[in-house]
């Protein structure tokens, strides 16, 4: 190959952090395409050019799973795209559609009622555990962990039943509605929740045991893939990898939605930057997580019953759902939602999902669909994270990376 | 490994947004550069001219909006335009933290052509190539302006303008109306 290649990195190093150095190449660049079938890669393709086994270059080529999520937004009216959006990530259904959800309330003038508020927070926490897990789960198979593997995706499998108990689904719950939740608690729910809660906690330190403090997880992952606080903040990058790099941000502290600032939690930073330090974010928001699920439970517990959809349209319920709603706790979809108007405005609507950041910018013309939807999901914002992170490192640090950035193609593609 | 540091809060995202406005709003008239308001429910837009686009970038650059959250597209064949928006805000300043502004452009829908920002905020960098495959906006002077999502082909057909209409496509289609119905 000839040709000048460019050479990223070099970023300063402002927080003392050992950043390695790349170099512009004189002879011998291969280029290495990975993906986009790659064990463990999933539907996207990296390609590298290496000198040696030393990455210079990194492209991340991406939309292998592109399902056109906004122009389908635009044609079908204000209530289906909830189930369209949820499979940009399945298994964090409820992050994923909520900001849709909170941007079109927005736009309506509904508010979720409190009981519902705090509904919406129990499935999110639910959701970003679950979510935490595939990721380990993943990471897990990089590293060639296969005991992290099979943990991971077992003990997920618990909080999929618990949200399988709340919502009916086990991934897919199309669970908040504009104005409301579509299910309350079951009978015997708090007990399995904290019977989960409980569970996870003593796992955890057996995670920690195996995997966190596993010495060659650990020398595989310190000071590998480090991006500095300053290169972080210019990326853009989000979620737990930010808070890896002692960014602090997390939607749910800057943005306080739902019942977020009545809670009791903490937004744990790192700022190493490195993949352990974005494994360690994770591991602590587990934690915090649990402790969220746990103060919801017993609010939910202790608060009689009330309706779990807005005022304004609860009122226009036929008495038969009204009698569904008050006996079941189930709320149905009305009739004219599905091709209800929305007045004219534009809205963003952002929430914090298991991966960070998620962004919606709805615009609505007062008609029946919204006329732009545009989604930023937190990995099509981390995709630009391989393009940076990614040079100066052996190819065998690229499992590591790509695993620690917890990187989820159908997400990204949208 | 250190111990983990918090992020602290909770915060009001109004007095933010609060904030951030008028932080942008100092900047882009200590540089000189004329702009209109356009509201929205969480955000502001601020837009400007489009040959002023890149000394307003860099005077919100260094009032401390760091990164780009979404680059925003939005086609109005109706008044014959394609508004592009920026949509930034900031990590590192605690005044401004997460409060979105957006610094907008309004193109014609013929020739949409005007300067990438990838310079000022990389971030914008793979969002910009998204705007171009999707709306075939001409982003001059990035680094390496291809499709990102789709294939040359399919990106040749600016897929998300309005004019790209989605075809309904059903197994009875061709079908006579009276065959249908019986």
């Amino acid at each position: 190959m000839s040709g000048e290649v460019r050479v990223y990195g070099g970023w300063r190093d402002d927080l003392g952090l050992k950043v390695i150095p790349t170099r512009r190449l004189a002879r011998d660049v291969y280029e290495v395409f990975i993906g986009p079938q790659h064990p463990g890669s999933g539907h996207m393709r990296i390609i590298i050019r290496v000198d040696g086994d030393v990455i210079v270059e990194a492209d991340p080529d991406i939309g292998y799973v592109h399902r056109t999520m906004e122009k389908l937004g635009e044609i079908r009216g204000w209530i289906k795209p909830i189930p369209l959006f949820e499979r940009m990530a399945i298994h964090d259904a409820c992050n994923i559609t909520l900001p849709y959800v909170r941007a079109v309330e927005k736009l309506m003038g509904v508010e979720a009622p409190l009981r519902a508020k705090y509904l919406r927070v129990l499935l999110c926490e639910i959701n970003r555990i679950a979510a935490h897990l595939y990721g380990f789960a993943i990471f897990g198979v990089f590293l060639g962990h296969s005991t992290m593997y099979m943990w991971a995706m077992g003990d997920r499998e618990v909080f999929i039943q618990l949200a399988e108990e709340l919502t009916g689904a086990r991934l897919t719950h199309s669970y908040p509605i504009p104005g409301g939740v579509r299910r309350d608690i079951p009978q015997g729910f708090p007990d399995m929740a904290r019977r989960a809660v409980k569970y996870m906690r003593k796992r955890l330190e057996e995670y920690r045991k195996i995997f966190l403090d596993n010495p060659v997880i650990r020398s595989r992952l310190e000071d590998v893939g480090v991006i500095p606080k300053r290169l972080a903040a210019e990326l853009g990058i989000v979620g737990p990898n930010a808070r890896g790099s002692g960014i602090q941000y997390d939607v749910r502290i800057i943005e306080p939605y739902e019942v977020y600032d009545e809670l009791d939690f903490e937004v744990p930073v790192y700022t190493e930057g490195d993949a352990l330090a974005r494994t360690y974010v994770r591991v602590e928001e587990i934690r915090q997580s649990l402790r969220i699920i746990e103060q919801v439970v017993e609010w939910l517990e202790k608060k009689p019953r009330e309706p779990i959809v807005d005022e304004s349209i609860y009122k226009k319920y036929p008495p038969l759902h009204k009698k569904i709603l008050e006996s079941q706790g189930r709320a149905k979809l009305l009739p004219w939602m599905a091709t209800m108007k929305v007045p004219a405005g534009r809205a963003i609507g952002r929430g914090e999902t298991g991966r960070g950041e998620i962004i919606y910018y709805v615009e609505s013309d007062g008609g029946m669909n919204p006329y732009r939807v545009r989604i930023v999901t937190p990995s099509a914002r981390n995709a630009i994270a391989f393009k940076y992170a990614l040079p100066g490192h052996r190819v065998m640090d690229l499992p590591a990376i790509y695993g620690s950035l917890d990187y989820f193609p159908p997400e990204a593609d949208r | 490994m250190s111990g983990a540091e918090l992020v602290e809060g909770p915060r009001d995202y109004e007095a933010t947004l609060k904030a951030a406005r008028a932080r942008a709003e100092s900047a882009l008239r200590e540089a000189g550069i004329s702009f209109s308001v356009e509201e929205g429910k969480g955000f502001v837009d601020l837009v400007v001219d489009v040959d002023s686009i890149v000394k307003a970038a860099e005077a919100l650059k260094n009032a401390g909006f760091t990164h780009v959250v979404s680059v925003t597209a939005v086609d109005y064949p109706k008044k014959k335009s394609i508004k592009v928006a920026y949509h930034v805000t900031s990590y590192l300043d605690p005044e401004i933290v997460g409060g979105i502004v957006g610094l907008a452009v309004y193109l014609p829908r013929e020739a949409p052509e005007m300067p990438s920002l990838s310079g000022v905020w990389v971030s914008a960098e793979f969002m910009e190539r998204e705007v171009y495959e999707f709306f075939g906006v001409t982003f001059k002077g990035h680094p390496d302006l291809r499709p990102l999502l789709l294939i040359p082909e399919l990106a040749e057909k600016r897929p998300l303008r309005k004019d790209f209409v989605v075809r309904e496509e059903s197994i009875y289609e061709g079908v006579p109306e009276r065959v249908r119905r019986g």
